[in-house]
């Protein structure tokens, strides 16, 4: 579904030249959630950003259904870690999930309603229509903006530590709400964080990288069960022990460096 | 609900004892003065009514409010579009940022002769010294809002693939829209001010002509009712202009409140 190959990104400016992202080869398989985890400042971001068309790459391909990247693509959304820079304080509720379908000429006004409809219902705010985004908690904010991303009914959703500014409770939440849309969805998943918990609790995958200049340092197939809850899983002694593995190689990642 | 309407009554009530006090105290010092110059404000009001009757208003706000309303709109409207252009082009913005700084420094009263060479003294000239004044806090605000559009919002419109169109109907507009209020504020007094300097340079009608005609002709109470009209009428455009702005900005407002208080 989603194939990075030897994907690199410099930046170069002021006679500084920083290569953020070194070397980075990856597949998603179509329907896969996978994480990407990885230390705080390893270039999550600029990846992500290089994957959803937005920054070219120096160097190295992504490739969406074998069609290559190189501005924003039709079946990818992307979620914000700022949801409130990412949201527009001016539109409702409604209308910020409605302004990207307004722009599929060929979608009529009631499937664009149904899907506005459906998506918010999804994410748990059916009584928010009519409130603007700065009226909501942060969590509900970003609900706003997982309802925006999945009417759009995307092949590839990317998230970027979406999770990063809200509660613990909240987040708990919002993990579930992750995994609850995926299944219902269908929709090929690549969530990034720095939080090694939330990755083993989300994927069924998860890629870790490297410190800066990134590259994967290993890929982790996550056989939890598929039913997963915040208690009983984060207690099996699967989950700790991927956890600690997860850890130790960001911890190496760090020393390796240093 | 009470509470609130007592609130409110409290603010109206503060926001009116400053003015009342200086009626009162411009009423008490001139009652009983006897230069023609400075008539008491008894009788600067007694001559308002017949002053500005049906005729006059007719005759000379009616005017002067048309050539301020047209050249603030053709100001607003050139404005506006200038600087979304000019915003949204860093090369164009670097080319012209120091003409345009230089232009906005010059006094717009300034321009009056020269336009006065060119449009002659109709309606024209003093529609362009209006416009022309108006102009630069329209332009150089609506570019200062364009250019601060924040990244994440427009990385967003990207990643949805907005066409040029929507994004800027959707995303640079509003998000600009409140540097752009603030500079058609500021352009709002600079019009008036215009508006009575392009009367008093050359004019057979409007306030601004009416105000000096009356000075001429040794109509000194006239003239002091001229003066409060005119005050009276920029108070009024500064409410009205508050009213719209209000119900534009609701979403701001509110941003800021909320984010105030958290």
């Amino acid at each position: 579904m989603l194939e990075v190959r030897g994907l690199q990104k410099v930046y170069e400016g002021a006679g500084r030249r920083v290569e953020a992202v070194r070397d980075l080869t990856f597949t998603l398989e179509p329907g896969e959630l996978a994480c990407l985890v990885g230390p705080s400042g390893c270039g999550k971001t600029t990846l992500l950003k290089c994957l959803a068309g937005l920054l070219a790459p120096s160097a190295g391909d992504v490739l969406l259904g074998g069609h290559k990247v190189t501005a924003p693509p039709p079946g990818m959304a992307l979620v914000f870690q700022e949801y409130g820079r990412s949201l527009y304080p001016w539109l409702r509720v409604r209308d910020n999930v409605e302004l990207p379908l307004r722009q599929k000429k060929e979608m009529s006004r009631q499937r664009r309603r149904e899907l506005v409809e459906r998506s918010l219902a999804e994410v748990g705010l059916t009584h928010a229509h009519d409130a603007y985004p700065w009226q909501l908690s942060g969590g509900m904010q970003q609900r706003v903006a997982i309802a925006r991303a999945i009417a759009y009914e995307p092949e590839v959703l990317l998230m970027d530590e979406p999770f990063a500014a809200v509660d613990a409770q909240t987040r708990a939440d919002l993990e579930d709400l992750v995994r609850r849309v995926w299944q219902d969805l269908g929709v090929t998943v690549l969530f990034v964080t720095h939080d090694i918990d939330e990755a083993v609790y989300l994927g069924q995958r998860v890629l870790v990288l490297s410190n800066s200049p990134t590259v994967v340092q290993e890929q982790l197939t996550i056989d939890l069960p598929d039913e997963r809850d915040q208690l009983t899983t984060r207690a099996d002694p699967r989950f700790t022990a991927f956890r600690t593995r997860i850890y130790e190689q960001i911890q190496a990642a760090k020393v390796a460096k240093a | 609900m009470g509470r609130v309407m007592r609130r409110i009554l409290v603010n109206v009530m503060w926001a009116l004892t400053l003015p009342a006090l200086l009626i009162a105290a411009w009423w008490l010092v001139s009652d009983d003065s006897t230069s023609i110059y400075s008539p008491p404000l008894r009788t600067i009001l007694r001559t308002f009514g017949p002053t500005w009757d049906g005729d006059r208003l007719t005759h000379d706000v009616v005017p002067s409010l048309l050539r301020l309303t047209a050249g603030y709109l053709l100001a607003a409207v050139a404005g506006i579009g200038l600087g979304l252009l000019v915003g949204l082009h860093a090369q164009l913005r670097a080319t012209l940022e120091p003409v345009l700084e230089f232009l906005r420094a010059l006094p717009p009263p300034v321009l009056v002769p020269i336009i006065m060479l060119f449009a002659g003294i109709g309606d024209t000239m003093k529609l362009i010294v209006i416009a022309s004044g108006c102009l630069w806090p329209v332009l150089l605000n609506t570019v200062e809002g364009v250019r601060a559009v924040d990244q994440v919002m427009i990385e967003t419109a990207r990643s949805y693939r907005l066409p040029a169109p929507a994004r800027l109907r959707h995303l640079v507009l509003p998000a600009a829209s409140p540097q752009i209020f603030a500079g058609l504020r500021q352009a709002l007094s600079i019009g008036i001010i215009l508006m009575v300097i392009s009367e008093m340079f050359a004019a057979s009608n409007g306030l601004g002509f009416a105000i000096v005609d009356f000075q001429r002709s040794f109509a000194i109470p006239e003239m002091w009712s001229g003066i409060l009209l005119l005050g009276l009428l920029g108070f009024v455009l500064s409410m009205l202009f508050q009213l719209v702005e209000r119900r534009a900005l609701a979403w701001y407002h509110g941003l800021r409140a909320s984010r105030r208080a958290s």
